[in-house]
């Protein structure tokens, strides 16, 4: 009896791992087998991630911000919808590029076949990658050029979506809201510092800029404007957020875009 | 050249063997694991080799790139130091050591004897600061004790990362270790006769170039520059002909050294690494003296010598395989250790010395905590400098096993647990007979960082 009890105890466990969950991943021509992630993930990520891929790593006190929790599978870089799982190669992507201004580095030296892998095991944490079909993408139409009256635009919907409440006037995460953003667990968040560089957070292209402001970042206080604001305004924020970053050529200046703060 | 002299090289030689894998080495640095919250498993195949990410980290100037390389991100209290120790226990055995045959009488005449010793030991100790002064600025400073007292500098640079927003543009300015993708910084084995690739700090029987070879960390300038993904990198070095001494204490020329490497992907086997690379210098052969005493710094009658080879990393699942070749050559004058102004003094048929040399390590990293490493080397004399040498003098071969196991993954500190055994052969290089000479080492212990 004692041996059956151990022989389901086992088994229940084996159920939870993520390589019984049997992922795969699809990137281009590469599958990724779970399996072989797993020694990856416990070889680069499990020291922040955490083994249970709940975000409990050992070093994930000392990071600022958190590690992703990957059993709610909430993530933040997407190409997919709001509350939407991310595709595979969403998450290759971040493996890949990084998420600038956190501690998760670039992971490209790692070869493409790894990263595919990682991304398999990754899945395998959260039932919601078995039990949810993928939402297809956002589109992303062609980006208009930029003018002047395209940035006072944005800078006008900067000011009525209520933007800078989070990213300050100058666009340097220190709004008025900034200090009491927590993000899904209820950890302190810092918008991010549009000023800061020319990457953002997700990505260094604008369309990448576009993509985050549609999508949202789930698990943050960012909310997807998908429903409140048309391609063409989505493209005059993102030239607007142009010229609140450091040395910004071009357009309007950011003095002239940005209304005085009252 | 006498033959007893030759042996007497020789032995000098193997001797310097003994003492450079006392040399301290760069290994692994916990304060960058302390500093971002990663693991040494994240840049180490298995500390202290580099793994590509780690080879990228140590490309980009020790920064991620995520926009949290600059101080000013890290607490104030944090200070990037490190240290690293080994105590162990190893046992030495050398056969054909020239010994009175009456132990403390001169006069009883010389036989040849296996001499061995052991006993509980502690190598040099390792101190390492490094990180970034701001972004894209990056240092390294590496002083030693060594285990008679002696301090010293090993490597001590800045680097500019990064210039014109490029990784293809980096300027590193200093004391620091050639750009060697197998590097006898981070070399597995710290026995004494398996802690270093011998390659590396070959010099042939009767030679006397200021240079001692690629392994060790030279004085000059570098540009280097990388892909982000570190597949495809270059490097090249200008450097003072001074061996990476200070105090300019031999000649004012330079050398030159440069490496290429191309990282490719095969499938189901995963990355791999081939390159080149090449040492051209020139040493002085004589020097300015006063009252017939030579001048530090006034070498004089420079002769040229080169070291060139290709080596390859390949990975197969859990294994992976080092292979290392070389071709070296020393002027005649220099081979000969003759001064370039008296050229009557080189003996008949006096050539410059040439050799071929190579090894093939095979390591199995069974998971992050455990791998197992077997390594072969050899160097064979393709030339010797003069008749008078016989012609296997200075070849080696030699061999190493072990294994590391550390204890646990941690982003704060790593420890192994070591057992190695190795052995060398050296032709022709007893002191009295001539016959081949042979060391042995045995060593257990524990090596550890913080």
């Amino acid at each position: 009896m004692r041996l059956k009890i151990g022989f389901a105890v086992t088994f229940f466990f084996l159920l939870l791992s993520p390589c019984s969950l049997a992922q795969e991943s699809h990137v281009g021509n590469l599958v990724g087998n779970a399996k072989k992630g797993k020694a990856l993930y416990e070889r680069y990520c499990i020291f922040c991630h955490g083994e249970y891929g709940d975000g409990r790593g050992e070093s994930a006190p000392y990071l600022d911000p958190k590690p992703r929790d990957f059993t709610k599978a909430t993530f933040k870089c997407r190409s997919t919808p709001s509350g939407s799982l991310p595709l595979d190669t969403d998450l290759y992507d971040t493996i890949s590029r990084g998420v600038h201004a956190s501690g998760m580095p670039s992971w490209k030296p790692l070869t493409r076949q790894d990263r595919v892998d990682l991304v398999a095991y990754i899945k395998g944490f959260s039932p919601r990658f078995q039990e949810e079909k993928p939402v297809p993408p956002i589109v992303i139409p062609p980006e208009p050029p930029t003018s002047p009256e395209s940035v006072k635009r944005g800078s006008d919907l900067f000011q009525s979506m209520n933007c800078w409440l989070c990213h300050g006037q100058e666009g340097r995460g220190n709004g008025p809201s900034a200090s009491s953003l927590t993000d899904s667990k209820g950890y302190p968040i810092t918008p991010f510092d549009l000023s800061s560089g020319t990457r953002s957070k997700c990505g260094d292209s604008d369309a990448g800029l576009f993509r985050d402001l549609m999508t949202g970042l789930d698990g943050t206080p960012m909310p997807s404007f998908a429903d409140a604001l048309k391609p063409d305004q989505a493209w005059d924020i993102v030239h607007f957020i142009h010229t609140l970053r450091a040395g910004a050529k071009g357009g309007l200046s950011q003095a002239q875009a940005v209304p005085k703060a009252e | 050249m006498e033959i007893a002299a030759v042996r007497r090289v020789a032995t000098l030689g193997l001797l310097m063997g003994a003492l450079l894998a006392g040399v301290p080495q760069a290994r692994a640095i916990p304060a960058f694991a302390r500093k971002y919250g990663l693991p040494c498993s994240a840049c180490h195949q298995a500390w202290p080799m580099l793994n590509n990410f780690g080879q990228t980290f140590k490309d980009n100037g020790y920064q991620l790139g995520n926009d949290r390389d600059a101080p000013i991100y890290q607490q104030p209290a944090y200070w990037p130091i490190m240290f690293r120790i080994s105590p162990q226990w190893h046992w030495e055995s050398t056969n054909r050591v020239a010994v009175d045959k009456v132990p403390g009488s001169q006069s009883s005449g010389l036989v040849e004897s296996t001499v061995s010793a052991s006993g509980f030991d502690l190598p040099a100790l390792d101190i390492v600061t490094a990180g970034t002064l701001y972004k894209n600025i990056s240092f390294f400073v590496q002083p030693f004790i060594a285990p008679a007292g002696g301090t010293g500098i090993q490597q001590s640079w800045l680097r500019l990362d990064n210039l014109l927003a490029s990784r293809w543009l980096n300027v590193k300015m200093g004391k620091f270790e050639l750009d060697e993708l197998i590097s006898q910084e981070r070399i597995l084995t710290m026995s004494s006769t398996g802690g270093l690739y011998y390659n590396y700090f070959f010099t042939p029987p009767g030679d006397n170039n200021v240079f001692r070879g690629i392994g060790i960390p030279q004085l000059g300038v570098e540009v280097s520059g990388h892909s982000d993904n570190d597949y495809t990198r270059y490097s090249v070095s200008v450097l003072s002909s001074n061996d990476g001494q200070t105090g300019l204490p031999a000649g004012n020329s330079y050398d030159v050294y440069t490496n290429f490497t191309q990282a490719f992907e095969i499938p189901r086997l995963g990355m791999q690494r081939v390159g080149v690379y090449g040492y051209f210098g020139q040493s002085p052969t004589f020097f300015q003296t006063s009252n017939g005493r030579p001048i530090p710094g006034t070498g004089m009658g420079d002769r040229s010598f080169y070291r060139a080879g290709a080596y390859g990393l390949w990975y197969a699942g859990k294994f992976d395989f080092k292979t290392f070749y070389m071709h070296g050559y020393d002027n005649v004058f220099l081979g000969n250790a003759v001064p370039a102004n008296q050229p009557s003094q080189l003996p008949a048929g006096a050539v410059g010395p040439t050799w071929n040399g190579g090894f093939v390590e095979a390591d199995y990293t069974y998971n992050p905590r455990f791998i197992a490493i077997g390594r072969y080397e050899l160097i064979r004399m393709s030339r010797q400098a003069n008749p008078g040498i016989r012609a296997n003098a200075g070849n080696l071969d030699t061999w190493t096993i072990g294994y590391r196991w550390y204890p646990f993954m941690s982003p704060r500190a790593g420890l192994a647990w070591v057992q190695e055994y190795s052995h060398i052969l050296n032709a022709g290089s007893a002191p009295l007979s001539g016959k081949d000479n042979t060391n042995s080492s045995y060593l257990m212990g524990f090596d550890f960082d913080f």
